[in-house]
C-alpha cells in the first residue's frame, strides 16, 4: 500500500461517490420537468405539489455534486500531474464545454427553486427544461473526456512528445459515442428505480394515494422505456470494447485463452496463474457470438497481453457481472411493468410488481457504480490507454494516505446526513398516515 | 488572434474576478453569519442566508471555470500549481465541501435551535478558512520560491504559501470576502433598516481594516515577492494603487453617506482592481519565476478553440447570469 495506492483510492472514492450525484442531477430534473409540465397542462395540484418535492430532493443532492464536482476537477491535477500535463490541452476542451454546460445548470436551478411566485408558468417550467438540458450536456461531455482515455485520439507522439493537438478529434473518438449513450440512459434507468422504488413503498402502504400514484407513474415510465434500450447500448459498447480495448474485454469475461467458439462465463474464481475461471457458470460460444455475431468467432484472450498489460481480472470480471445481472433484473421488471400496464390498462399496482419495485430501486445505481468499475479498472494498467500508465502519472507527493482517509471520512458523514435529509424530505409527505396495523 | 494564449490569460483573469466578486462576498456572507452578534443576530443570519440562497452554486461555478481554463489554457502550469501547492489546494477543497454541504444541510435540516446551530457553525467556520487558503494560494505564486526544474517541481511541498506574504495575502482575502459581502447585503430592499444599519457598519469597520492589511501585503511582498513590489512600485503600478485607494475611500464613503448602490460599485471596482493589479505585477508569469503565459501555452491549435468555446460560452451565460441576479437581488423583488 503505497502512495499509488491511495492516490488511485482517492480518485476511486471520489469518482464512486461523485457518481452517484452526477447520474441523479442528470435523471431528477427531467422528472420534475414532466411533473410541471403535467401540472400546467391539466392544472392538477398534485402535480405542482410532486414537482416541488421533487425539486427539493434535487436541490440537496446538486449541492452535493455540485462540490463533490469541484473535488474532482482538481484531483485530476493533485493526484495526476503528470497525465494533466500532456492530456490538458487535448481534452480540457469537453471539460470547458462541460463548465459553461453546469453553469446553465446551476444558474436555472436557482431560478427553478426561488422562482415558483415570481415567474409566469411558461418561463418556470422553462428553467425546469435548461435545468435537464444542463445536467445532459454536462454528463456528455465528461464522459467523452472519460472515453478519450479508453481510446485516444487526437494529437500524435513523435519521440515521446504530443504534437498535432486537434481537440474536436480528441472529442470525438471512438469510444464517445457508446459510453456517452450508455451512461446516459444509465442515470435514467438509475434515477427512475430508485425514485420509483420511493413511491412504490407509499403505494404499498395506500393503494389509492393520488400524490403517489403520479409519482410512481412518472419514475416508472422513465424507468421502463430506458432500460430496455440499454440492452442495445450495452450490446455497442461490449462489441466496441472487443475492438478498441481486447484485453479489457478480456478481464471482463475472464477469458483467458485465445479461441474459437469462446463461451461466455458468468460469476466464478478467475486465476491468473492458471488461466482459468473455476465454478462459473458458462454459455458455450456466447462471447463469440455476442463479440462477432458468429458462434465460432475466434476471441482474444488476456494471453496474448503481457502480464504487466493485464487489468486486475476478478475486480473487472465481478464488477461486469454485477452490472449486468442488475441491468437485466431492471430490464425484467420494465418488461413485466409494461405487460401489466398493457394487460390492466392502468398504472401496474399489484402488491408483488410494488414489492419487486422496492426491492429494485438500489440496482440501478448499483449498476452504475458496477459499470465505472469495469471501465476504470479495466483501463489499468493505463491512464490514457496504450499511450501512459497510470504510474506515470501519479504525484510526487508522499503521504497521500492522509488525503484519502480525510476525504473518506468527511464523504461518509456526508453520506450519512444526506440519507438522514432525503429519508426526512420523504415521510414529510401530506398524504401519508402510516398506519401501524400493516407491515 | 496573434497572441491566443493572452486572450485565454484574460478569459483567465476574467473568470478569477468574477469568482472573487460573488463567490467571495458568498464566503463574506458565511464569515458575517458566524460573526452575527448582538439583539438582531437571528435577523442578521436569515437576510445571510435570503441572500446566497438562489445563487451561491452558480457563483461557485466560477471556481470550477478558473480550474477548467488553467489546465486546458496552460496543462504544466496547473501541473506545478496541483504539485507544489497540493496541501493548500486540499485544505481549500474540504473546505468548499464543508461549506456547501452545512450550507444546504442548514437549509433542509430541522429548524430545531441546536441543530440549526452545528450547520451554522460549520458553514461560517469553513466560509473564514477557504477564502484564507485561496489567499494563501494565489500568494504562493508570487513568492518566486516554488521553482521548476526539467518539467518537474524542484522546491517540495511546502514552498511559498507558508511565508508571511502569503499569509498576509491570505488575511487580505478574507478582508475583501467579509468587506464584499457587508456591502451587498446592505442592498436587501426587504431588510429591516436596523438589520441593514448593523451591514453598514460591518462594512465600515471591515473596509477600515483593510487598510493596514493591504498596507502589510506591501511590505510583505518587498522581501516575500520582490516581483509584486517593483511591480507595484513601477509607474503604472503605482496608478493602480492609487485607483485602488480611491475606490476604497469612495466605497467606505458612500456606505458612510448611505449611498448604498454606490458602495456596491466602487467595492466591486475595488476587488478588481485588487486582482488587475496582482496580475499584471505578475505577468507574464503564472509561477514566478519559472512558469510564463508562453512556456505553459497550449498548442495554438487548443488555445483558439478554447478561446472560440470561450466566448460562445460567455455569450449563453451572460444573459441567463444576469437573469438570475435581476431575479433575486435586483430592486424589483416584490
Amino acid at each position: 500500500m503505497n502512495d499509488f495506492f491511495f492516490a488511485r483510492s482517492q480518485m476511486g472514492m471520489s469518482l464512486g461517490f461523485h457518481i452517484i450525484f452526477a447520474a441523479v442531477g442528470i435523471g431528477m430534473p427531467v422528472l420534475m420537468t414532466i411533473a410541471e409540465g403535467y401540472y400546467l397542462r391539466t392544472g392538477r395540484a398534485v402535480y405542482l405539489e410532486l414537482a416541488k418535492r421533487w425539486a427539493r430532493g434535487s436541490a440537496i443532492l446538486f449541492a452535493v455534486g455540485a462540490v463533490s464536482g469541484t473535488v474532482l476537477s482538481f484531483e485530476l491535477g493533485l493526484l495526476w500531474p503528470k497525465f494533466m500535463e500532456k492530456a490538458g490541452a487535448i481534452i480540457g476542451m469537453p471539460f470547458s464545454l462541460e463548465g459553461f454546460a453546469f453553469f446553465t445548470e446551476a444558474i436555472f436551478l436557482g431560478v427553478f427553486l426561488a422562482g415558483w411566485n415570481r415567474l409566469p408558468p411558461l418561463l418556470h417550467w422553462f428553467s425546469g427544461l435548461m435545468v435537464a438540458i444542463g445536467g445532459i450536456a454536462s454528463g456528455i461531455f465528461v464522459v467523452t473526456a472519460n472515453a478519450w482515455m479508453n481510446a485516444p485520439a487526437g494529437f500524435k507522439v513523435i519521440d515521446g512528445k504530443i504534437t498535432d493537438i486537434d481537440p474536436m478529434a480528441a472529442m470525438l473518438n471512438q469510444a464517445s459515442f457508446h459510453e456517452v449513450v450508455h451512461m446516459t440512459l444509465a442515470a435514467f434507468i438509475g434515477t427512475g428505480f430508485a425514485v420509483a422504488a420511493v413511491h412504490a413503498f407509499f403505494l404499498l402502504r395506500d393503494r389509492s394515494n393520488q400524490f403517489h400514484r403520479s409519482a410512481f407513474g412518472i419514475a416508472l415510465t422513465m424507468a421502463c422505456f430506458s432500460a430496455p434500450l440499454q440492452l442495445w447500448s450495452g450490446d455497442l459498447s461490449a462489441r466496441t470494447v472487443a475492438r478498441l480495448q481486447p484485453a479489457k474485454l478480456a478481464a471482463m469475461e475472464a477469458n483467458y485463452r485465445t479461441q474459437a467458439g469462446a463461451p461466455i462465463l458468468i460469476g466464478g474464481i478467475p486465476n491468473d496463474d492458471a488461466h482459468t475461471t473455476k465454478y462459473a457458470i458458462t454459455i458455450p460460444n456466447g462471447l463469440s457470438l455476442l463479440v462477432a455475431r458468429d458462434p465460432s468467432a475466434k476471441v482474444t484472450g488476456l494471453e496474448e497481453f503481457p502480464r504487466t498489460d493485464w487489468p486486475n481480472v476478478r475486480l473487472v470480471h465481478w464488477s461486469f457481472d454485477l452490472m449486468v445481472a442488475s441491468g437485466l433484473v431492471m430490464i425484467f421488471l420494465s418488461l413485466a411493468a409494461g405487460f401489466l400496464w398493457w394487460k390492466h390498462r392502468r398504472l401496474p399496482d399489484t402488491k408483488w410488481f410494488l414489492r419487486g419495485m422496492v426491492a429494485a430501486g438500489p440496482l440501478g445505481l448499483i449498476a452504475i457504480e458496477a459499470g465505472w468499475m469495469v471501465t476504470e479498472l479495466g483501463r489499468q494498467p493505463w491512464i490514457i490507454y496504450n499511450v501512459m500508465r497510470t504510474e506515470e502519472a501519479v504525484t510526487p507527493m508522499p503521504g497521500i494516505a492522509v488525503p484519502f482517509v480525510v476525504f473518506t471520512v468527511i464523504y461518509l458523514f456526508l453520506s450519512v446526513i444526506l440519507v438522514y435529509l432525503l429519508r426526512r424530505e420523504f415521510m414529510k409527505e401530506p398524504e401519508t398516515t402510516p398506519d401501524p396495523h400493516l407491515t | 488572434m496573434s497572441r491566443p494564449e493572452h486572450i485565454v490569460a484574460a478569459f483567465l483573469l476574467l473568470a478569477l474576478i468574477s469568482y472573487a466578486v460573488t463567490g467571495g462576498a458568498d464566503f463574506g456572507g458565511g464569515m458575517w453569519n458566524l460573526l452575527a452578534r448582538g439583539p438582531r443576530a437571528a435577523a442578521q443570519r436569515k437576510a445571510i442566508s435570503k441572500a446566497l440562497g438562489p445563487i451561491w452554486e452558480a457563483d461557485h461555478v466560477w471556481l470550477i471555470l478558473v480550474v477548467v481554463i488553467l489546465f486546458t489554457g496552460f496543462p504544466p502550469a496547473f501541473a506545478t500549481i496541483m504539485t507544489a501547492l497540493h496541501i493548500p489546494v486540499t485544505l481549500m477543497l474540504i473546505g468548499i465541501i464543508l461549506r456547501g454541504s452545512a450550507f444546504i444541510f442548514g437549509k433542509y435540516d430541522t429548524k430545531a435551535h441546536k441543530v440549526q446551530r452545528g450547520w451554522s457553525a460549520m458553514f461560517g467556520a469553513a466560509s473564514f478558512f477557504t477564502p484564507f487558503v485561496q489567499g494563501v494560494t494565489l500568494g504562493a505564486l508570487a513568492t518566486g520560491q516554488i521553482r521548476v526544474v526539467n518539467g518537474g517541481v524542484a522546491t517540495g511541498f511546502f514552498a511559498g504559501w507558508l511565508s508571511p506574504f502569503a499569509l498576509v495575502c491570505g488575511v487580505f482575502a478574507l478582508g475583501l470576502c467579509g468587506f464584499l459581502a457587508a456591502v451587498y447585503l446592505t442592498l436587501d430592499p426587504e431588510v429591516d433598516p436596523e438589520v441593514r444599519n448593523d451591514f453598514r457598519l460591518r462594512g465600515l469597520w471591515s473596509g477600515l481594516l483593510l487598510v493596514p492589511i493591504a498596507l502589510g501585503v506591501f511590505v510583505t511582498a518587498k522581501t516575500g515577492a520582490p516581483d509584486i513590489f517593483q511591480g507595484l512600485t513601477s509607474g503604472w503600478g503605482l496608478l493602480l494603487m492609487g485607483a485602488t485607494a480611491c475606490c476604497a475611500v469612495l466605497a467606505l464613503a458612500s456606505l458612510w453617506s448611505r449611498r448604498f448602490q454606490i458602495a456596491r460599485i466602487t467595492a466591486i471596482v475595488e476587488v478588481t482592481l485588487v486582482l488587475a493589479g496582482w496580475s499584471l505585477a505578475q505577468y507574464p508569469n503564472l509561477v514566478i519565476p519559472d512558469v510564463t503565459l508562453l512556456n505553459a501555452a497550449a498548442p495554438v491549435a487548443t488555445l483558439r478553440l478554447l478561446s472560440i468555446a470561450l466566448c460562445l460560452g460567455s455569450v449563453l451565460l451572460l444573459p441567463s447570469l444576469a437573469f438570475l441576479f435581476y431575479l433575486f437581488k435586483g430592486q424589483s423583488v416584490n
